[in-house]
């Protein structure tokens, strides 16, 4: 089943990814490509198989619930582009 | 010279007090000055933070207090978080980033006296097999520069394999320790999934990468696995085991150890060449009472599918913390979302926005029962016909890569043939399994690593079985050519 350009757009998008026209047409023809040799897995009998989420068993893990110092504010902000007044600046998100 | 030695060799001479932390140090950051030029194999040093980190040491050697690591300097890829040094992943995304604190492994690093020497080169969020995908620089095999080291932890094995650092740590999500380590003809260790801290690792598929060693002998790679294991809360994955006890290493004999080899890693799947030197070092084993068996684990013939679904798609949503906002690069936009897309588009190689998409794909309403469902389906059948193995035999064995060291761009158009290069690695990531690569001789003057596996917790056993086999091997590994 091949990917149309229409879904590489929607892929991207879903991505986070602001690709031009000549990515587009890239990525599409690798993620038909790669995706080509993912059949071999359809063929398999997984009737009654649990998905396995790990590669280890694992179950819940629990930690005393003890208050610690978190990150100083100004080492949390020392790595970001731009802050201010002690903030991550973002651009505006809800409309006048 | 003191670069040549190991790093046992190093902190016993350090305890001894016939070298300083600090001549050891500045003799690491001389060499890799002189030669790391040749190699590529370091993306930066932090010459004041080695050494002020070795000068403290020294303050407790003089005391008697130093520890196993002692004055050891350790090479660590780019993708583990380093308070103080920058930190990029191999990616324009992360230039300038400067972590605000230490991976649990660095912490032990540091609480056994170790010093970290610098960060080495990696594939662009370790996605890649050559350590060509980085966004900084191209890394060369010690063994012939015109080729690669593998990857993705190529700068790690370049390191140690040039003596431009005794031991390094690497990560290995399909195969990223093992595959160069066996590239470069030294020992790579990936420990069983939960056994080291992930902590302060940026993650890739959070459900594969482990992070391990890399040494030039069996003993080195188990000293650093053993003091950077064992259960950090910090980490949700982290198992409850006890450290690795290297106490045993050497006490295991080869005599009536049961190996299973599968068809499915031998034959079509190999290069001639590489399967040659496995099977000559195989036919040595025999000799010291190793007992090889046959066997067939079907579902091998379908890890590269398996991870090429279940890493990206981990990938997708780890990489989704990467927005321009608190850390890293940030490009300008229309608004919060174009913000984010354009951030990400100017960021992120090519390599990492195909696997993200992939991923995205594969996660995306109407496909992700038919890839990730099945995927992890597909993992379960893997786990279960090993474990069926694991009833029977000590050990699998196999290559480690199908194939020597490649020419630098060799691969690049062929995105299918660098996938396949972790065809033997992959099962180990998949079923949480600890392995080890080892070198098993040379075929047109390159390193041959030889694989060994073990059912998950048997990291003292596989770590056991890999030194006997070194010490019965004793041809198998060399020196490249360098100064």
């Amino acid at each position: 089943m091949a990917i149309t350009l229409e879904e590489v757009r929607h892929v991207a998008k879903l991505a986070r990814l602001d690709l031009d026209e000549g990515e587009i047409v890239y990525f599409q023809s690798e993620l038909n490509a790669l995706i080509g040799h993912f059949s071999d897995i359809q063929k398999v009998d997984v009737s009654g198989i649990v998905p396995t989420s790990h590669a280890v068993v694992m179950q819940n893990v629990w930690a005393e619930d003890i208050a610690e110092e978190g990150l100083p504010r100004v080492t949390a902000l020392r790595n970001a582009a731009l802050h201010r007044a002690g903030l991550f600046v973002v651009p505006q998100i809800i409309e006048d | 010279m003191l670069t040549g030695l190991s790093a046992f060799e190093i902190a016993a001479k350090v305890r001894a007090k016939e070298v300083s932390c600090v001549e050891v140090a500045q003799a690491f950051i001389d060499r890799v000055g002189e030669l790391d030029g040749q190699y590529g194999a370091f993306l930066r040093l932090a010459p004041e933070v080695t050494l002020e980190q070795a000068a403290s040491v020294q303050e407790r050697v003089d005391r008697g207090e130093a520890g196993l690591l002692a004055g050891v300097p350790i090479a660590l890829k780019d993708n583990i978080s380093t308070l103080g040094i920058e930190t990029t992943c191999a990616s324009k995304i992360l230039e300038g980033y400067v972590p605000p604190f230490n991976a649990t492994v660095v912490e032990q690093i540091l609480a056994a006296d170790g010093v970290v020497l610098g960060k080495t080169n990696l594939d662009e969020f370790a996605m890649g097999a050559s350590t060509e995908t980085s966004a900084y620089k191209l890394t060369k095999n010690p063994w012939d520069t015109t080729r690669s080291p593998g990857g993705s932890s190529g700068g790690s094995a370049a390191a140690v394999a040039a003596e431009l650092a005794p031991v390094a740590l690497g990560s290995d999500t399909g195969g990223s320790i093992r595959q160069p380590a066996s590239l470069c003809g030294i020992v790579g260790f990936k420990p069983t999934y939960g056994r080291t801290s992930r902590y302060g690792l940026i993650a890739f598929g959070s459900s594969l990468d482990q992070i391990g060693p890399l040494a030039r002998n069996v003993e080195d790679a188990a000293l650093l696995a053993s003091v950077t294991s064992g259960k950090d809360l910090r980490d949700g994955t982290s198992l409850p085991n006890p450290p690795i006890d290297i106490s045993s290493l050497k006490s295991r004999s080869l005599k009536g150890m049961k190996v299973a080899v599968p068809d499915e890693m031998f034959g079509d799947a190999t290069s001639p060449e590489v399967q040659a030197v496995i099977e000559e070092a195989m036919k040595t084993l025999e000799g010291e009472g190793v007992v090889f068996t046959r066997v067939s684990i079907p579902s091998i013939k379908l890890g590269v599918t398996t991870y090429y679904i279940i890493a990206p798609a981990e990938a997708s949503s780890n990489l989704g913390r990467f927005d321009g906002i608190r850390y890293g690069l940030r490009a300008e936009g229309k608004g919060h979302i174009d913000l984010v897309e354009k951030t990400r588009s100017a960021g992120f190689g090519k390599e990492v926005k195909t696997r993200i998409m992939i991923g995205t794909y594969a996660l995306s309403a109407g496909y992700y029962d038919a890839y990730y469902v099945r995927a992890q389906q597909v993992r379960a059948i893997m786990q279960q016909e090993f474990a069926q193995v694991y009833q029977d035999y000590d050990f699998v064995l196999s290559p480690t890569s199908p194939i020597t060291a490649f020419k630098i761009g060799e691969l690049n158009q062929d995105p299918l043939a660098m996938k396949l290069l972790d065809y033997c690695t992959i099962p180990a990531n998949m079923g949480g399994m600890p392995g080890i690569s080892i070198n098993a001789g040379f075929a047109g003057g390159l390193p041959v690593g030889l694989q060994l596996l073990a059912a998950p917790l048997e990291d003292e056993s596989v770590l056991q079985a890999a030194y006997a086999i070194e010490k019965a091997l004793p041809g198998a590994s060399g020196r490249p050519p360098m100064p």
